[in-house]
């Protein structure tokens, strides 16, 4: 017998009966959400930022390396999605879309048709979100509403920076991925 | 070892113990705060335990559904009876790959079935890469943790051991310097790693894809930077819909640290052109706990570490006393499902106090299992001292005039009891503890003396 039929047979074997699995029902969201959307943020380490905001921190800090998949700093990309992540490892910033957002925890849901790479979120120093206004929801259950049964290879809720409190439980933003994101609400 | 002889090792560093006990509690408070938020907070925990009552009633089914929609997907999906096998199937990819060097991120299930030493010991380079994971593997210790691998450290042990491995400046113990330097360490393993690993936090039955959730992104920078991808899970690890996943997210981070959500939640549904997937799950004697009507819904656990938090024994007897992969009240009711010989203590380091319950996302009841295994040990034992004690007390209890006699003699024989029979080896219990000071006269007889 192979494993798979010895673990299925065993679980069979029990014939264990039946419990109903429940519905999710709604419930209630902040009246304001992109003030909540804006705490969450906050609490998460991420910050909320404007277009010019954006533009001018591209003019003011050395970035060498931009990549921007959103059509709105389109302008500042300046180098070609290479063949192997590893080569986006000096990218020193990436900007990105976000399809909807959850405002009770900041979740911004994107996936692979956002992404130029699946790496590219994380490998970047610095990592900028544009998301529209109209796409920013109440919670987690209206996030998976919108996404619904959407097919795509990964997709993803980012939520703030990478950041650790593994060292005597001090919270340190920029552990391995983006040591910053900013979100742009447009 | 029993798990009171390792607290003992635990307590000696009294004010190290002192502040386990302490950031621990910050934790469960800093939990207390972020659901206070949210008014649906029972509600979800209520619809959490009930999904997942439903998932394991229909195991078989939506094990089949995952299998055959991940297949879909192009996922390759593997069976593990058991821990063994589990190591043999990683080890086998590994082999055709021709990879000497892995980066893997948090994965119990992987301590639990001791991966790392397997691999090792057949010449693979296996390297942690959650930062407190890997400050831990660094001092080959295993988590003493869920959650929070490193909690027992303080920054000075791991100032010391990244002087050592990474050559920090000595004495440095900033954990912004201490976490950069880790950062540079870590990027050059995931920039050479052809192969990464990870756990996985739920997989979805309906559409063949499974979520994982860090807040470093250190998964995500594994596994989008090699070719191949091995994901390992428990069987227990399925929900049946996507839209559960919208449960789960709100109670998981809540309830681990206080956060609203992990920043990182990726759900991986199939693999990057020309690159590999594999979904290994296991089953290392889950289908016998689900088998076991009394303790079945600890299957439920997310692994969330909430029950370690709020646990008064674990704050003040640490992870390791436990001596199981997962520790704390959740590990004393699944460990003895695994070996009970071996961890016929746990269940006994408890108050019974049924704070675990009361946290817990999925609603386990927690306490209730601990107090189960309690009789089954007993049964299993014979009659142990500590059963024997036990007894005694619930005869007084139960007779009101034995209780009044007793307390007489109490109040007289505690005063003179000396101390080295509170102090005994053999009560485990007044290690770390005093007895409180004893009023002169028993309430009974103050409130007749006393009484308009």
């Amino acid at each position: 017998m192979s494993s798979k039929e010895s673990i299925l047979a065993a679980i069979k074997g029990l014939k264990l009966e039946e419990k109903p699995l429940p519905d999710i029902p709604d419930f209630e969201i902040a009246s304001d959400l992109v003030d909540s959307f804006s705490l969450s943020l906050k609490a998460n380490k991420g910050t909320v930022a404007s277009k010019e905001e954006i533009e001018k921190l591209i003019s003011e800090t050395e970035f060498l390396k931009i990549y921007s998949a959103s059509p709105v700093f389109e302008q500042y990309s300046n180098c070609q999605v290479p063949e192997h992540p590893a080569d986006f490892a000096d990218l020193d910033l990436a900007i990105i879309e976000g399809q909807s957002a959850s405002a009770e925890n900041a979740a911004i849901w994107l996936d692979e048709s956002n992404l130029a790479l699946r790496a590219l979120p994380f490998i970047a120093a610095h990592l900028v979100i544009v998301i529209r206004k109209e796409n920013i929801l109440g919670n987690m259950h209206q996030a998976y509403d919108r996404i619904g049964l959407a097919k795509s290879g990964f997709g993803i809720f980012i939520a703030g920076p990478s950041k650790t409190a593994d060292i005597e439980q001090s919270l340190v933003v920029g552990a391995h991925g983006a040591m910053s994101l900013r979100v742009v609400i447009l | 070892m029993s798990h009171p002889e390792n607290a003992t090792v635990f307590l000696k560093d009294k004010a190290r113990a002192k502040w386990h006990d302490e950031t621990l509690w910050i934790v469960r408070e800093k939990r207390d705060a972020t659901i206070h938020q949210i008014p649906e907070w029972e509600k979800l925990r209520e619809l959490a335990s009930q999904i997942k009552d439903h998932t394991l009633s229909k195991l078989d089914f939506y094990l089949e559904e995952l299998e055959k929609n991940a297949t879909a997907n192009g996922i390759k999906v593997h069976w593990a009876e058991n821990a063994e096998e589990h190591n043999r199937i990683v080890a086998k990819i590994l082999e055709e790959k021709n990879c000497k060097a892995i980066v893997k991120s948090k994965s119990i299930l992987t301590e639990e079935c001791h991966l790392n030493p397997y691999l090792e010991e057949r010449g693979i380079e296996v390297v942690d890469t959650d930062l407190g994971e890997r400050i831990i593997q660094f001092l080959k210790q295993p988590p003493s943790h869920i959650v929070m691998p490193a909690i027992h450290l303080k920054k000075s042990d791991i100032s010391d051991i990244f002087h050592e491995k990474l050559h920090t400046e000595k004495g440095n113990v900033d954990p912004v310097y201490l976490t950069h330097a880790a950062r540079l360490h870590l990027r050059e393993k995931f920039l050479q790693a052809k192969v990464a690993i990870t756990g996985v936090n739920f997989a979805v039955a309906e559409t063949g894809e499974f979520v994982v959730c860090t807040n470093e992104g250190n998964a995500d920078m594994g596994v989008h930077l090699a070719d191949t991808h091995i994901a390992c899970m428990g069987i227990e690890k399925l929900i049946p819909r996507r839209k559960d996943l919208s449960v789960f997210l709100r109670l998981l981070a809540r309830s681990a640290t206080g956060q609203s959500i992990t920043n990182y939640n990726s759900h991986f549904r199939s693999p990057s052109p020309g690159k590999e997937l594999h979904l290994i799950l296991v089953n290392n004697g889950r289908t016998k706990q689900l088998g076991r009507e009394k303790f079945r819904n600890s299957l439920k656990c997310i692994r969330c570490g909430a029950c370690m938090n709020t646990c008064p024994i674990y704050r003040r007897s640490g992870g390791f006393s436990y001596g199981s992969t997962v520790p704390g009240p959740i590990g004393s009711i699944l460990s003895p499902g695994i070996d009970l010989k071996k961890f016929s203590t746990l269940p006994f380091a408890s108050t019974l106090c049924g704070s675990c319950s009361d946290v817990c996302p999925v609603k386990i009841n927690i306490h209730e299992q601990l107090y189960e295994w309690r009789q089954e040990i007993t049964k299993a034992n014979g009659s142990s001292l500590k059963g024997l004690s036990m007894k005694m007390a619930n005869g007084i209890f139960k007779s009101p005039l034995a209780y009044r006699i007793s307390g007489k003699m109490m109040r007289a024989s505690l005063k003179n009891l000396p101390d080295s029979i509170i102090y005994n080896p053999l009560n485990t219990w007044g290690k770390g503890r005093d007895l409180p000071d004893l009023p002169e006269e028993s309430f009974k007889a103050w409130y007749k003396k006393n009484r308009p």
